[in-house]
């Protein structure tokens, strides 16, 4: 579904200098897999993330999207991304549309179908994530737990084949990170192809077939959950890991 | 009084005092000025000024054949004369108000005046406050239009886009409006009318190159509000619709110009009060816009300082509404 090969990504700073964000990052993630990856702030992670939907451009390597050859030119980037849901940290909701409108824009203008059908599917959605009642207020107006799991639904409403989450929880309040996860849990349950960004180890532990652990642009170690959390072979992984648990 | 912070506090006593002064001091000033104005001798005549919004021409009906009037008849409120020559016969007609200065039976002569009545008209002023209206009017949506492009243009990736933009902004904002207005009226104006001639076509009047150079100034300047209207927008917003597969055009169109355009209202509307400022300067190629026609009535009235602060005040009253339209959406847009 997901394959990257010897990807590389250099940021050049204002002053000139070189931030290698991804050295070498080599993945295989399969259909249904949800993979998470963990790693220390300024790792790669989040941009290992949007270099998959092409929000960051690669600089060396490969990124095949269900089979697309996303770095090629010559394909149609808007088509890739239709298919691939984004979430992102700060939600990104479109403040000057209701919540309603946030999930029927891309359906109406990207997959043009008529307004019956985007609302029935748009109100399908908000029913899902638990936030139907609120359809016609505007994001402003929502705490950020249901800004959020707005942004999954308006991500859902394309069909996506894959959906990228970039630190979904971090800007929440701690009371607010729940509602977030459960909803990821249920589509992880209903067997999407997920790649998530998270310092929810819980989540990571309950809900992850795979963990990719990043340093410095690099994947020092992946593998099942038990495998990451209870044996970890590398001494950096070991290191985060007395950090944060 | 509002509410006001900490910071700002002002005890009533001081505030009223300061208050107190400050209408002292504006008495104060209009006294002075008018006494000065008595010192050089200078009569205010603002009597004569009515006239320059509002006639009542008087019109003559002179006879254009010699001969005798055969009849004078009232039908549907007009009055119709008719003149009978030697071979040929006249009817001239005037509405039911106005006066006949002949009966039936006189003779008449070429050039006589037959009769007279009076028509209302607009006077000079209320003219050239239509001329003023008009090319701001034009100008501020051709403005516009030009602004949206050139600011879309602007943030372009496509260089010869970006490029364009950033030489027109230049060029224009670089250079004197009054030098942009002659250019258009000197060199533009001249090249295409006479080409326009030559293929047989009507000129364009002054007043088009006149809207045109005011058109291409505040696009300028719009250009550069459009683009920080567009810049601001948060870039989050711009990576979720993409993500959704959105071309950057939709994206443009669905989600940075509803967004972009409410931001830009404050500074769009204060661009556009410059721009009815700036339209006093196309009296000098022959537009009789207010100020011209202000120019005009001081040279038949010869009371220019009645003219000059009336100009002002009806220029205020044009920029009025639009600076609390201003102040009205930035109030708006403070609250959530």
């Amino acid at each position: 579904m997901i394959k990257t090969e010897n990807l590389y990504k250099t940021f050049i700073t204002a002053n000139g200098d070189k931030v290698n964000a991804l050295v070498d990052v080599n993945t295989q993630i399969d259909k249904g897999e949800v993979v998470v990856v963990i790693g220390p702030s300024g790792s790669g992670k989040s941009t290992y993330l949007r270099c998959l939907n092409h929000l960051e451009v690669a600089t060396k390597g490969h990124i095949w999207i269900d089979g697309v050859d996303i770095l090629d030119l010559k394909i149609n980037i808007n088509k890739v991304r239709a298919e691939v849901g984004m979430v992102f940290q700060s939600f990104n909701l479109f403040p000057h549309k209701s919540v309603i409108d946030n999930v029927n824009l891309a359906q109406k203008v990207v997959r043009k179908k008529s307004k019956e059908e985007c609302e029935k599917k748009s109100m399908e959605l908000l029913e899902k994530v638990g936030i139907a009642e609120k359809a016609n207020v505007f994001p402003a107006q929502l705490s950020g737990g249901q800004q959020q799991r707005v942004a999954i639904a308006r991500a859902l409403a394309m069909h996506p084949k894959i959906m990228l989450f970039d630190e979904p929880t971090s800007a929440l309040d701690p009371e607010m990170i729940g509602e977030v996860l459960d909803v990821m849990k249920s589509l992880a349950k209903e067997g999407m192809t997920m790649v998530v960004v998270t310092h929810e180890m819980g989540f990571a532990k309950e809900v992850a077939n795979r963990v990719v652990f990043m340093d410095e642009g690099a994947i020092v170690e992946e593998g099942t959950p038990e495998h990451f959390f209870e044996n970890p072979t590398h001494d950096r992984t070991k290191l985060f890991l007395s950090q944060i648990l | 009084m509002k509410t006001s912070s900490g910071l700002s506090r002002i005890n009533p006593f001081t505030y009223n005092l300061s208050m107190a002064g400050f209408i002292i001091g504006v008495i104060a000033f209009i006294t002075v000025f008018i006494v000065a104005t008595k010192a050089i001798d200078y009569t205010w005549r603002w009597y004569k000024l009515p006239g320059y919004f509002y006639t009542n021409k008087t019109h003559d009906i002179d006879a254009e054949i010699k001969g005798i009037v055969e009849s004078i008849t009232t039908k549907d409120k007009t009055i119709s004369i008719v003149v009978k020559g030697n071979s040929e016969s006249e009817t001239y007609t005037l509405p039911e108000s106005g006066s006949k200065r002949v009966s039936i039976g006189d003779n008449i002569y070429q050039g006589d005046t037959l009769a007279q009545y009076k028509k209302p008209q607009l006077g000079l002023l209320s003219q050239g406050i239509l001329i003023t209206l008009e090319v701001s009017i034009y100008s501020s949506l051709i403005g516009i239009l030009i602004g949206l492009i050139g600011g879309i243009a602007r943030i372009s990736k496509n260089p010869a886009f970006k490029w364009a933009a950033i030489v027109y902004v230049e060029l224009i904002r670089g250079s004197p409006l009054l030098v942009q207005i002659f250019i258009w009226y000197f060199v533009f104006a001249t090249i295409i009318n006479g080409m326009l001639m030559n293929m047989g076509f009507h000129e364009i009047s002054a007043l088009w190159y006149g809207v045109a150079a005011l058109s291409f100034f505040a696009g300028a300047y719009v250009t550069e509000i459009v683009r920080s209207g567009i810049e601001s927008i948060n870039i989050g917003q711009i990576e979720a619709s993409r993500s959704l597969g959105m071309t950057s055009a939709q994206c443009m169109y669905h989600i940075v110009l509803p967004q972009a355009i409410r931001r830009i209202l404050p500074p769009l509307a204060g661009q556009f009060i410059t721009l009815i400022k700036d339209s006093s300067l196309l009296g000098i190629i022959a537009v009789r816009e207010l100020t011209k026609a202000t120019r005009e009535g001081i040279t038949t009235s010869l009371q220019p300082y009645e003219f000059w602060f009336v100009c002002a005040i009806l220029y205020l009253l044009l920029t009025f509404p639009l600076s609390m339209f201003v102040q009205y959406i930035e109030r708006r847009m403070k609250t959530p």
